[in-house]
């Protein structure tokens, strides 16, 4: 091979280290930061604690109010997104005539591209009020409205990763069930879905995951107060808000305020880097069942 | 050239153990394969191939589908490579050189070899361009007037030049089936090769197509070798000089092409010109 | 005279069941096009509520004003160029670096180990949440490099965001290209790069670029990132080179929601109206490529 091959091989090849080298970024930035942190901080306290306070004078830091209000703001979200979205991807999938198809799909890739920033002024000035309108006690800030607004963003996401995974279920299958004079419900149900079951679940979970990782919408509508609560109706604090938010500020580098983002990040950066994972897996087992 | 092995069919055990060579031993030669197995992976797509391709003619490789003859093709000009998990045991000698000896540079053996495929495959661009492309890469380009000189003489060497010397800069691919693998000739003949491949060239095509395209190749042997693979007999008797039949990855006979479509030494032979089989 | 009986009881139980698990069918079907009709009625609300308060706001000195305390004379102007400028940026350094990668792992590397081991990471990355890309940039980019708070760092932890995106991409769109093209081009005596260089990359071109505006239409509307590594929410300039601090578009929205008053609304909803219009064009141009590229490699 001529040398300036081998040179261009080479070049070509540290281009696709550079993703290597991102995540061994992401890890060590995040890891340096969370160490220094945890050296002032007790894992414990961390973990567990109940107050969420690192800004006051008296701070505490413990965690389980941010990791409460992603929970809580995550959890609404998922319970508008997965019935609404699996529901819509088995029409898509299994019943919708092509002209239908080509119009809603569409709808729900423009649905998936609105800006963040966008969804949260929706959530904070259309949806809160009109849900304080009959809720009673409604804050202004809440986990409610952008909860429902959340799920509204990742339902296309659930829509076609569900619809691929069901698309990827043999002809024979279906036709094998109708062929004992099943209905396109039944077919769909009974032996469609349940198919297509680890494909679905590993869009759920990569649904999950984009749910928690998200910013703008809470920052703008869900409020900044750590709070350890199930309750929806009042203003609470997310993870990746806690991170916006001391962000915007002037926090000194080097400071225990400073670390706090990053150990906040690391908490994140691993349940959505596990939750991808299992999805990751499961797909990979999906596509050996029927490939 | 053995009359007698005509009374009892040959097993192919029988075939694997004879001693020489299944064919023509004498003679100039251009390309030769010794005792060559071809692997895809764990599979053995060719077994001992072993035969002598002479100069100037036109030899036509003939079996029924899957026996080889298009691996052995590839072969001939190391494009196999480009496939993962390919392997060669055994030498084939292009010059009496073994272009399968480790330093061999590949690059420079295809400019050498060149290769029509089955489906025409013109690039994306205009006629002139494809033919300029070959030479470009190759050095061969020179300056404007000496590279427009070239690809011209590459079109009237492949009976072209007249129907697209008006539409230089037209996309190859408005043209027509035929008229692209004439094109992809002229491509190939640009870079002047001494040996051209050329893998079941016609099949795509309609019969007036075909028949322009096997009058082609006659005209050509005159200056390169040529080696054909073909799955129409009658063409292999039409166009070629040396027939040689494989059957399931081995080199049954290997004759003269008017003596194998008359008098085949091997049964196997007979029954696959007759139409018994494949 | 049993039998005929118990066929007919059988007869009558089966039709009962198909009439009712039609029933059934249809409840599902209505119940599916409900969702739709949710999901289409959102849609509509967001863009309706959004047109309805701030359109009134929209006009060429909203457009070229600079932010200002009195929302009726801020403007957008400082916040729309630092956007374009990041995303040109941003759009550098990504691309050569993507389409470089989606090579290798697409030409070159397919079957090894470590290119297995790259195509994980890759898909992992894709999913990762963008704040962390901005603790990132804060982390490396900013502090370590010593890029401060400047547009090029901006750009970088952008292009590091959208990276993975645009190597996806960049490979179907590669792959795309016919194997018989690159035989052809072998068979000629030409290397592996010169056929990349001359044949592959030109036939993926508009694939590329399609999947390459996509993801910038995605980074233009991202905030998180670029508030964590210290976009400044408050620029009365423009910006004027890869070093100096700079804002975005989404960042400005953001800080006009947060206000409570009435009239910093309305200019966070005229804001959106023009970035919605400017995700409009530039998924118009993706779209209008795509199907240029339909319509050309149909061959």
């Amino acid at each position: 091979m001529k040398p300036f091959e081998r040179v261009i091989e080479w070049v070509l090849f540290l281009c696709a280290l550079l993703s290597i080298g991102t995540t061994a970024g992401i890890i060590i930035v995040l890891a340096v930061e969370t160490i220094n942190f945890l050296r002032e901080v007790p894992l414990a306290d961390f973990l567990f604690g109940v107050e969420w306070t690192p800004l006051f004078a008296t701070p505490r830091f413990g965690v389980l109010p941010l990791v409460s209000g992603t929970i809580l703001v995550s959890a609404i979200a998922m319970a508008v997104a997965l019935p609404m979205g699996l529901l819509s991807a088995i029409y898509l999938s299994e019943y919708a005539p092509l002209t239908v198809r080509r119009v809603i799909k569409p709808i729900l890739e423009i649905l998936a591209g609105v800006p963040t920033v966008v969804y949260g002024y929706f959530a904070l000035l259309f949806v809160t009020p009109i849900l304080q309108s009959f809720i009673p006690g409604l804050a202004g800030f809440n986990a409610l409205g952008p909860g429902i607004v959340m799920g509204i963003m990742i339902l296309p996401l659930v829509s076609s990763l569900s619809e691929d995974a069901m698309r990827g279920v043999p002809r024979g299958l279906r036709e094998g069930s109708y062929a004992l004079g099943a209905t396109k419900m039944q077919t769909s149900l009974r032996v469609v879905v349940p198919a297509a079951f680890s494909g679905i679940t590993a869009a759920f979970i990569l649904a999950v995951s984009r749910a928690i990782g998200e910013t703008m919408i809470v920052a703008i509508a869900a409020g900044q107060q750590p709070r350890l609560t199930w309750n929806p109706k009042v203003p609470i604090e997310t993870m990746t808000t806690y991170i916006v938010q001391v962000s915007m500020g002037d926090t000194p580098q080097g400071t225990l305020e400073y670390r706090t983002i990053f150990a906040v990040g690391m908490l994140l950066f691993l349940g959505t880097f596990g939750l991808n994972l299992v999805s990751a897996w499961l797909r990979e087992r999906y596509r050996e069942e029927y490939a | 050239m053995t009359t007698a092995a005509r009374t009892v069919p040959p097993s192919l055990a029988d075939l694997a153990s004879r001693r020489e060579p299944p064919g023509i031993t004498t003679g100039p030669c251009k390309i030769e394969a010794d005792h060559m197995d071809f692997f895809y992976g764990d599979k053995r797509a060719l077994q001992e191939i072993t035969l002598k391709i002479r100069p100037n003619v036109v030899t036509a490789f003939i079996g029924p589908s899957g026996c080889g003859k298009s691996t052995f093709l590839r072969t001939l000009n190391r494009m196999n490579d480009i496939i993962p998990g390919t392997r060669v045991a055994g030498k084939v000698l292009i010059d009496n050189a073994n272009i399968y000896a480790p330093g061999v540079d590949v690059v420079a053996l295809r400019r050498q070899v060149g290769m029509v495929f089955q489906k025409s495959n013109p690039f994306p661009k205009s006629i002139f361009e494809n033919i300029a492309y070959g030479l470009r890469i190759n050095g061969m380009a020179g300056n404007k007037s000496e590279l427009a000189g070239r690809v011209e003489e590459s079109l009237k060497q492949a009976a072209l030049w007249e129907e697209v010397k008006d539409r230089l800069q037209d996309s190859a691919q408005a043209l027509s089936g035929g008229q692209q693998q004439r094109l992809c000739i002229a491509r190939a003949l640009a870079v002047r090769p001494d040996i051209l491949l050329m893998d079941e060239p016609a099949s795509a095509l309609d019969p007036i197509a075909t028949q322009r395209i096997e009058e082609l190749v006659y005209d050509l042997k005159r200056s390169y070798t040529i080696v054909i693979v073909t799955h129409n007999m009658q063409q292999a008797a039409r166009v070629s000089d040396y027939t040689a039949f494989f059957w399931l990855g081995r080199l049954v006979e290997y004759d003269r092409t008017d003596r194998i479509f008359t008098a085949p030494a091997e049964k196997l032979t007979e029954d696959y010109v007759t139409g018994r089989f494949g | 005279m049993s039998e005929s009986a118990t066929v007919a009881l059988a007869d009558q139980a089966a039709a009962r069941g198909i009439r009712r698990r039609r029933a059934v069918d249809i409840v599902f079907q209505a119940l599916a096009l409900l969702v739709l009709v949710v999901t289409l009625g959102a849609l509509a609300a967001l863009i309706a509520d959004v047109w309805s308060d701030g359109f009134s706001r929209l006009s060429w000195d909203f457009v070229t004003s600079f932010p200002s305390r009195r929302a009726s004379q801020a403007g957008i102007w400082h916040a729309l160029t630092g956007s374009v400028f990041v995303i040109l940026l941003t759009a550098l350094i990504a691309v050569p670096i993507g389409v470089a990668a989606a090579i290798y792992l697409e030409e070159y590397g397919s079957r090894s180990v470590t290119a297995r081991l790259i195509e994980i990471n890759i898909t992992n990355l894709a999913a990762v949440p963008s704040v962390i890309y901005g603790l990132l940039g804060l982390g490396l980019i900013v502090r370590m490099l010593g890029l401060g708070r400047s547009v090029l760092a901006g750009a970088a932890t952008l292009a590091l965001l959208v990276l993975p995106v645009v190597i996806l991409s960049t490979r179907e769109a590669l792959r795309a290209v016919p194997k018989s093209i690159r035989e052809g081009s072998y068979a000629l005596g030409a290397t592996k790069w010169q056929t990349i260089w001359h044949q592959v990359l030109p036939m993926a071109m508009p694939g590329i670029l399609t999947g390459l505006i996509l993801a910038l239409s995605r980074a233009i509307g991202e905030t998180a990132p670029l508030i964590t590594i210290g976009a400044v929410t408050f620029v009365t300039f423009v910006p004027d080179s890869i070093w100096s601090p700079f804002t975005v578009l989404p960042i400005q929205i953001f800080n006009w929601v947060s206000r409570p008053q009435v009239e910093f609304q309305t200019n966070a909803a005229a804001g959106i109206l023009v970035l919605l219009a400017l995700l409009l064009t530039m998924n118009a141009a993706a779209i209008w490529l795509r199907d240029r590229y339909k319509r050309k490699g149909a061959a």
